[in-house]
């Protein structure tokens, strides 16, 4: 079985100055994403989560340019596919779902015309179809009385319905992936925890896969079965959530978990000191290393290899080691997946 | 005992704006503040957590002298300052201090860190040049910045250091009371934290008190011994901050408790409890102003407005279920 997204040793770079200044934005970005499965992203800003999902559907602004590696889209590559191809896919099997709603709205359309066209283009809706199609959508995010609102204008709407409209469209062409960047940052609590319902609810329905890229492990922990954690352009360590959550190998991933206040405890926050280095003049060695409370001497000259700790659980760090695998145990994600196996293997 | 170092009552903000109502333009109240009453001690944090347009930083800009109340008083010291004047009012400026949200548009981009911090020592105080570049290496200490940075310009930081400039540009003259316009929310979790504990080391040395606004709840619980929960212009329900983890009784502290994102992927999570958003501050809904979202709501809260009344020492809600 091949699955539903497949990214490989992905480079993409901003090249600026005659090529003097090369920002590798993404260096080396390998995972897997399955049908109906939900990958979160974090890190810092500026660690390259948004140049990833743009350059999986080809939309990495200029001077951008994926540079190597390949992505695997249920079974078709899309480095190779030209900008008409690509057109047809962002609108048909993946769609964006961006930070700023007003980013991927056009003031001057009605609603109903924005909603409308992905289903217009894509699934070759025309007249009451198309009609009943819009009301569908705006219906399942939760817009209310939509006959009336589809001849709306975006500035007619508040932050958190205008979001639910770009929801709307992402969901019109009927996609098999959904990329969020930050689709909450500037919502409210209630008004994004009511989004993030709703987005799992329509996932449960459509069975649609999901990346969603955030700087919050509390969005994570609430919406994510995977988890990629990004430093400095590349995936430092990777696994389930739960794995990630409850033995984090990688000291970047511990630091982030315990900055994170919790609710109802005094205990002191754990500050990483320092700030993410400048992508285009990179430390020698592992980039976390000037930040890293761990680090032992070769960090700082030699460049960590990804270690995997067990099944897909990975991390990119000197003092990560490998899991032993002992017959009783379970206690990870990943473990209880290999004995699985092996037991259909019997 | 002592008058608390900063006490509210009654503190209303109505702005009068004319609003396009086909056929014609109308007058209208914007109630941004309508009637709040709280009390900061010295050394203390008091934490206010709302959604966006519920007054927080209308709140603020009372407190700073930035807007004039409609109604209501605000006591530094025990003193109302509507009355204060002449060297009073100076005294006032110079002890209570605000640091806001965006660290990029606050700090002006043609002064040098040197200048950004000295200029409330210039304005209030006679000191030397001598003394006041003494005083800012002083505080970019405090904050945790080399003294080296002072002849800088802010866009040579990131968001985090920027942040710390501006903390230190608050507490130079030595203040009594910073006011924290959500300082955090734009910055990454790691430098939050950075700003967060540093925040707490400056209150354990110096005893300034501070008036933290938020609107994350583990954020605002982490920092505050006290948390005022805003809704629409009021305050629905004070507490202890462990005391409203443990126990929110008012219904929309209770929503925000289920919006609040989990720390693990363990813990059980509700589904959220009311929908729909904040209705406008221009026409609040009549009696409880949360009752069209309230899932308890009854009869009477459409009708007649709660009263905030202590229902345990030091825990206060406006609900008519208590
Ligand atoms: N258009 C651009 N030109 C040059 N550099 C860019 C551009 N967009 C992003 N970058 C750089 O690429 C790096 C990664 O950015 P981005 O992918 O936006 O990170 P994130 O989404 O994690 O915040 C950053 O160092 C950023 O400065
Ligand atoms: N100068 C003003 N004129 C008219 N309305 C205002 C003004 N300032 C704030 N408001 C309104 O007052 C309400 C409270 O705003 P604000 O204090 O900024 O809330 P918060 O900081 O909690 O988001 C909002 O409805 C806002 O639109
Ligand atoms: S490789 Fe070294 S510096 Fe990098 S995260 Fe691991 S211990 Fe820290
Ligand atoms: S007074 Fe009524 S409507 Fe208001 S919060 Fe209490 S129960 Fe809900
Ligand atoms: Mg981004
Ligand atoms: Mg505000």
């Amino acid at each position: 079985m091949t699955a539903l997204l497949e990214v490989r040793d992905l480079q993409a770079h901003y090249v600026s100055f005659g090529g003097e200044r090369v920002v590798k934005a993404v260096e080396g970005v390998s995972f897997t994403l399955e049908e109906g499965e939900t990958l979160g992203v974090v890190g810092e800003s500026g660690c390259g989560k948004t140049t990833t999902c743009q350059a999986i559907v080809n939309l990495l602004p200029p001077p951008g340019r994926i540079v190597g590696g390949s992505i695997a889209f249920a079974g078709e590559e899309l480095t190779r596919k030209s900008q008409r191809e690509m057109r047809h896919i962002r609108g048909a099997q993946i769609a964006m779902i961006l930070q700023d709603p007003m980013a991927s709205l056009n003031p001057l359309f009605s609603i109903y015309r924005q909603v409308s066209e992905p289903a217009y283009y894509h699934r070759a809706l025309r007249g009451r179809g198309l009609r009943e199609r819009v009301r569908e959508l705006l219906n399942a995010v939760r817009i209310p009385s939509p006959a009336m609102r589809m001849r709306e204008y975006p500035h007619q709407m508040s932050g958190g319905m205008r979001q639910r409209i770009v929801g709307a469209i992402a969901l019109a062409g009927g996609p098999r992936l959904i990329i969020a960047d930050e689709p909450t940052t500037n919502l409210d609590v209630t008004i994004q925890a009511q989004y993030l319902d709703l987005l799992k609810e329509l996932q449960d329905k459509t069975g649609v896969a999901i990346i969603f890229i955030t700087h919050n492990l509390g969005i994570v922990a609430r919406m994510c079965d995977k988890l990629a954690v990004m430093y400095a352009g590349k995936i430092v360590e990777a696994g389930t959530v739960r794995e990630l959550f409850n033995a984090p190998r990688h000291p970047y991933t511990k630091a982030l978990l315990g900055s994170m206040p919790k609710l109802g405890s005094k205990e002191k926050l754990l500050a990483i000191p320092g700030h993410p280095p400048d992508l285009a003049t990179l430390p020698p060695g592992c980039a976390f290393h000037p930040r890293c409370p761990e680090a032992l001497p070769t960090c700082a000259t030699a460049e960590p290899p990804e270690i995997q700790v067990i099944g897909s659980w990975s991390a990119r760090c000197w003092r990560a080691e490998p899991q032993e695998i002992s017959a009783t145990d379970a206690t990870t994600d990943s473990a209880k997946d290999i004995h699985a196996a092996a037991a259909v293997g019997d | 005992m002592p008058p608390p170092l900063l006490e509210i009552e009654g503190l209303t903000k109505h702005f009068p704006v004319t609003v396009a109502m086909f056929p014609r333009r109308r007058q209208g109240l914007v109630k941004a503040v309508d009637g709040i009453d709280f009390a900061v001690e010295a050394g203390e944090t008091l934490g206010v957590i709302g959604e966006s347009g519920c007054g927080k930083t209308t709140t603020s800009k009372l407190i700073l002298l930035q807007e004039r109340p409609t109604g209501g008083s605000i006591r530094f010291d025990g003193q109302d300052i509507g009355e204060l004047s002449g060297p009073e009012l100076m005294r006032y400026r110079r002890e209570v201090q605000v640091v806001f949200q965006d660290p990029y548009s606050s700090l002006s981009p043609r002064m040098r860190v040197s200048e950004i911090i000295a200029e409330p020592l210039q304005i209030h105080t006679d000191m030397t040049r001598q003394q006041q570049s003494e005083r800012v290496a002083e505080v970019l200490e405090l904050v945790g910045l080399r003294p080296e940075v002072a002849p800088l310009f802010p866009h040579e930081f990131s968001g985090g250091q920027r942040q710390r400039i501006a903390i230190a540009r608050a507490l130079v003259t030595n203040t009594r009371l910073i006011v924290l316009d959500e300082p955090v929310s734009a910055l990454d979790v790691s430098i939050r934290a950075q700003i967060m504990n540093q925040l707490e080391e400056l209150q354990d040395r110096l005893g300034v008190s501070y008036l933290f606004i938020g609107h994350d709840l583990a954020t605002v619980a982490h920092i505050s011994q006290r948390i005022a929960v805003m809704y629409l212009g009021l305050i629905v329900e004070l507490a202890d901050a462990l005391e409203l983890c443990n126990r929110p009784l008012h219904p929309y502290t209770q929503a925000l408790f289920t919006a609040a994102l989990p720390a693990h992927p363990d813990e059980k999570r509700e589904r959220q409890t009311i929908s729909g958003e904040v209705p406008s501050a221009l026409s609040p809904p009549s009696g409880c102003r949360f009752h069209p979202r309230c899932p308890q709501a009854m009869p009477r809260c459409s009708v007649e407005a709660p009263l905030r009344k202590d229902v345990a020492p030091g825990h206060s809600v406006a609900c008519h279920l208590y």
